[in-house]
């Protein structure tokens, strides 16, 4: 028996007898990789995967899985790798995880499976370096996939091919709910109100981490199980809930996101150069502006750049801000401002690692008081006020306090704010009845993801406000499910 | 999103103003009098928003009039019948609510004027008294004057250089007309809603709304402010999305940040913080002028 069957008490041992380091798969250079938008990770080797995958001790009592948002049987998985069964682990995989190359690439799994992996302290705010690479392994085992063209078998029932159903939103959540039905014979239509379909996925994550062929080729695979993406479409204006019904549609899943962008409240927060992050990301990734002129989106970019807020999207605002400088040859200057320190930024590891390589500078501990503008109302400079961390919050983080008589300004021609994002409001406002709450997110019943409005399921960022991808496909799922037992019934 | 038919309405050294008719079944269905839609002319292009200015359920078509200002709707400019846009969306934003509100002065400044010709067409369908003021820089570029004249109970004209109509601004004859010794009230029919309000006094106009160039709409608000007579404009911030996810549109209202393409378009005249309108409308002029620069042979 070799070592990766071992018990827990085996495991045990071979936690404290292990020797072998992680490994890490090759990245393109910092100085290169900031240059451009090519993906900065590289997936790991054939031999890289099986060491990585040998390191996993096969406790009898996996952690790593109940850490996954969507229970994925990683241990299986990672023992199909070290017996070379790509194949398996592809499909191990995909019994719970629709798109493991895309989750590969974008999930925090510091914070889920590697958090609670075996190699992980008790109590410590992320992952271990030890952990397992779980991530980096489904990434080989979904590009091994995605390579092979390897697809889930459809089990059609014939019994659900006379229904169809609508999904609103393109997102994580509306594809993998669209896969869901599509596969089991369910007719399926996708509204989205943008030209292009992904949600998040498209307008957000920059290239360099999730390349947009890699999302294509889900989407193209939605679209040979007889998925109908309708892209230009406004569920709310351009159709109503209650047309879609009339239409046919047997049931509805809403996956509308979470997009609207939150802003400080500052003074000058409204001066030329002031962005979200998401019209600064939107514009660079949904309407390529870094190819402007031949693309007809502009942006600006700015001499010193400040970037407020300390997650993912923080840091995707800071690395695209730095690679527009360089490939407009201005002299890299782009600062993050956070309020808390690097331990309580929510954002991946890896990112805040890949940023301070590409050249990002961090000022923690700080709170922007406002901005100041030039006669023509660009920004100019920022305020800020310098902070101590003080009592634990409701989050369990402890919370900025101002230092009073710390006020400083500093250099800024462009300031992205990264703050959170809320509910996608135009189909809620559209349909008073749909119950949501304080946060305009939609409540649904936790076990069926049914909103108040019978035969309306939703999933994703609109229930419980901004999440992962992960537990984004997680809720879609459980509603497919739901949709399926439901028209199982008729 | 074919575009079915194409009219230069007017062309001068400096201008172009074309309508089109585009196929658009779902949004000829939905999109009501204040509601803007969204085109990408091409794969390439950005997202613009235009109003529908009218439309035909039957024959799934929408009208836009575009005024050349920029490189997008230059691009526009070159598309033919037969010719397809990239993409189009929509009805965004709030429809105006329409009612019997009495008497109504709709201001339209330029390309502004398509803009209130839907809107003239329902209010007055809706029983009110609609007085429309139209204004242009030159008589070349007044258009939409017959659909306007028929639209509305009473037109007034003005032009910068007094080559049509009243020379003079769109405000000059707000003035008159909202000012309490107004002869033109004092001898127009007055409808119920005025008359009913005059108490006495003579009767103002119930609504003012104005759509055209920012500086006009400020002028507007300005001009009404006094009398506190309600005065809505249509604000055409620049847009990304139209969906409400990048801010790019907000704008100050009454010290709150609203965002235009889904609290808006329309928003209380008086409210608007103008100043900052107008520098954020500016934010990409250099990009604006490079890029138009750089595509002179195919605009
Ligand atoms: C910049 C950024 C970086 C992120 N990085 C990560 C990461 O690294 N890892 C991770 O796990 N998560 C990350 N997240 C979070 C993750 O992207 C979201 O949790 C996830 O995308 C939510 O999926 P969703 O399907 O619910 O919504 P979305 O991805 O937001 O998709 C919703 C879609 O619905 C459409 N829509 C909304 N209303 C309507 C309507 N009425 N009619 C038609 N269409 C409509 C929208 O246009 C949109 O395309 C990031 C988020 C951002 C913004
Ligand atoms: S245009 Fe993006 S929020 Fe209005």
């Amino acid at each position: 028996m070799d070592s990766r069957f071992c018990g827990n008490d085996r495991a045990f041992m071979g936690m404290t007898k292990m020797k072998k380091e992680p490994i890490h798969p090759r990245e393109l250079d910092a100085a290169e990789r900031a240059k451009g938008f090519d993906e900065v990770c590289l997936v790991y080797t054939e031999e890289q995967a099986l060491q990585e995958a040998s390191r996993c001790i096969q406790c009898k009592d996996p952690a790593c899985i109940a850490g996954c948002p969507v229970e994925i049987d990683i241990k299986k998985f990672i023992a199909q790798i070290a017996d070379k069964d790509y194949k398996g682990a592809y499909f191990t995989l995909r019994e719970k995880n629709n798109f493991p190359s895309m989750c590969g690439r974008v999930c925090p799994a510091e914070y889920q499976c590697r958090k609670t992996c075996v190699f992980t302290k008790k109590d410590a705010p992320f992952a271990s370096e030890k952990a397992i690479n779980i991530h980096f392994l489904e990434r080989f085992v979904g590009d091994y996939g995605m390579k092979e063209k390897l697809e889930t078998p459809a089990y059609i029932d014939e019994r659900l091919s006379k229904f169809k159903i609508a999904v609103v939103g393109s997102g994580p959540a509306g594809l993998c709910c669209a896969g869901e039905l599509a596969r089991r014979g369910v007719k399926v239509v996708v509204y989205e109100t943008l030209h292009k379909p992904g949600g998040v996925l498209r307008y957000g994550i920059p290239p360099f981490r999730l390349p947009q062929d890699v999302l294509d080729v889900e989407i193209d695979y939605l679209k040979k199980l007889g998925v109908e993406i309708r892209p230009n479409i406004i569920i709310g204006k351009t159709k109503s809930l209650d047309e879609l019904f009339e239409e046919g549609f047997s049931c509805v899943f809403l996956g509308l996101g979470a997009g609207t962008p939150s802003f400080m409240g500052v003074e000058g927060e409204n001066l030329c150069n002031v962005y979200s992050a998401n019209e600064f990301l939107t514009r660079v990734n949904l309407m390529s502006a870094y190819k402007f002129p031949a693309y007809h989106t502009p942006i600006n970019v700015g001499k010193h750049i400040m970037v407020i807020g300390g997650g993912n999207t923080a840091m995707d605002a800071a690395r695209v801000a730095y690679r527009l400088q360089m490939i407009k040859g201005i002299e890299p200057s782009v600062t993050v401002f956070y309020r808390r320190t690097e331990t309580e930024m929510p954002a991946r590891r890896l990112e805040i690692e890949h940023a301070k390589e590409e050249g990002i500078s961090f000022e923690f501990l700080v709170q922007p008081t406002g901005f100041i503008g030039d006669d023509k109302g660009y920004v100019k400079k920022i305020k800020a006020l310098r902070c101590e961390l003080g009592e634990p919050d409701s989050s369990g983080r402890r919370r900025p306090v101002p230092i009073k008589g710390s006020e400083f300004e500093a250099d800024c021609d462009e300031a992205i704010i990264a703050l959170g994002l809320k509910a996608n409001q135009i189909l809620i406002e559209a349909t008073p009845e749909i119950k949501t709450d304080k946060w305009s997110d939609i409540i649904v019943d936790k076990d069926t993801m049914e909103t108040s409005i019978k035969k309306v399921y939703a999933g994703g960022d609109i229930v419980g406000g901004e999440g992962t991808v992960i537990e984004a496909m997680g809720m879609a799922k459980k509603a497919s499910r739901s949709i399926i037992d439901y028209l199982l019934k008729q | 999103m074919k575009i079915l038919a194409k009219e230069i309405i007017t062309k001068t050294e400096d201008t172009t103003i074309t309508r089109f008719k585009v196929s658009a079944p779902l949004i000829a269905v939905k999109a009501q009098p204040g509601q803007f839609i969204v085109v990408m002319v091409k794969e390439e292009g950005e997202r613009i928003p235009l109003t529908a200015v009218d439309k035909n359920e039957k024959e799934g078509s929408i009208v836009l009039v575009v005024q050349e200002i920029g490189f997008s709707t230059k691009l526009m400019g070159t598309l033919n019948p037969g010719d397809s846009l990239y993409a189009i969306a929509g009805p965004m934003g709030h429809a105006t609510p329409i009612e019997n509100y009495g008497k109504v002065i709709l201001v339209g400044g330029g390309v502004g004027i398509a803009e209130i010709y839907p809107l003239a067409k329902a209010l007055k369908e809706a029983g009110n008294q609609v007085i429309t003021i139209l204004g242009a820089r030159t008589k070349e570029l007044l258009i939409l004057e017959d659909e306007m004249r028929a639209a509305s109970s009473e037109v007034h004209i003005t032009t910068d250089d007094g080559s049509y109509g009243k020379k003079g601004f769109v405000t000059d004859i707000l003035k008159e007309l909202v000012s309490p010794n107004s002869p033109s009230l004092r001898s127009g029919p007055l409808a119920e809603g005025s008359r009913a309000n005059a108490r006495g006094k003579l009767p103002t106009p119930n609504l003012v709304y104005a759509v055209g160039p920012i500086p006009m709409m400020e002028r507007v608000a300005a001009v009404t402010k006094d009398s506190g007579v309600k005065t809505v404009v249509s604000l055409n911030a620049l847009m990304v999305d139209a969906s409400g996810m990048c801010g790019g549109c907000r704008v100050k209202v009454k010290d709150e940040v609203k965002f235009s393409c889904v609290d808006g378009p329309e928003f209380d005249g008086h409210l608007v913080d103008w100043d900052e309108l107008k520098m954020r409308s500016k934010v990409y002029a250099d990009k604006e002028e490079h890029i138009c620069k750089l595509n002179e042979h195919i605009t």
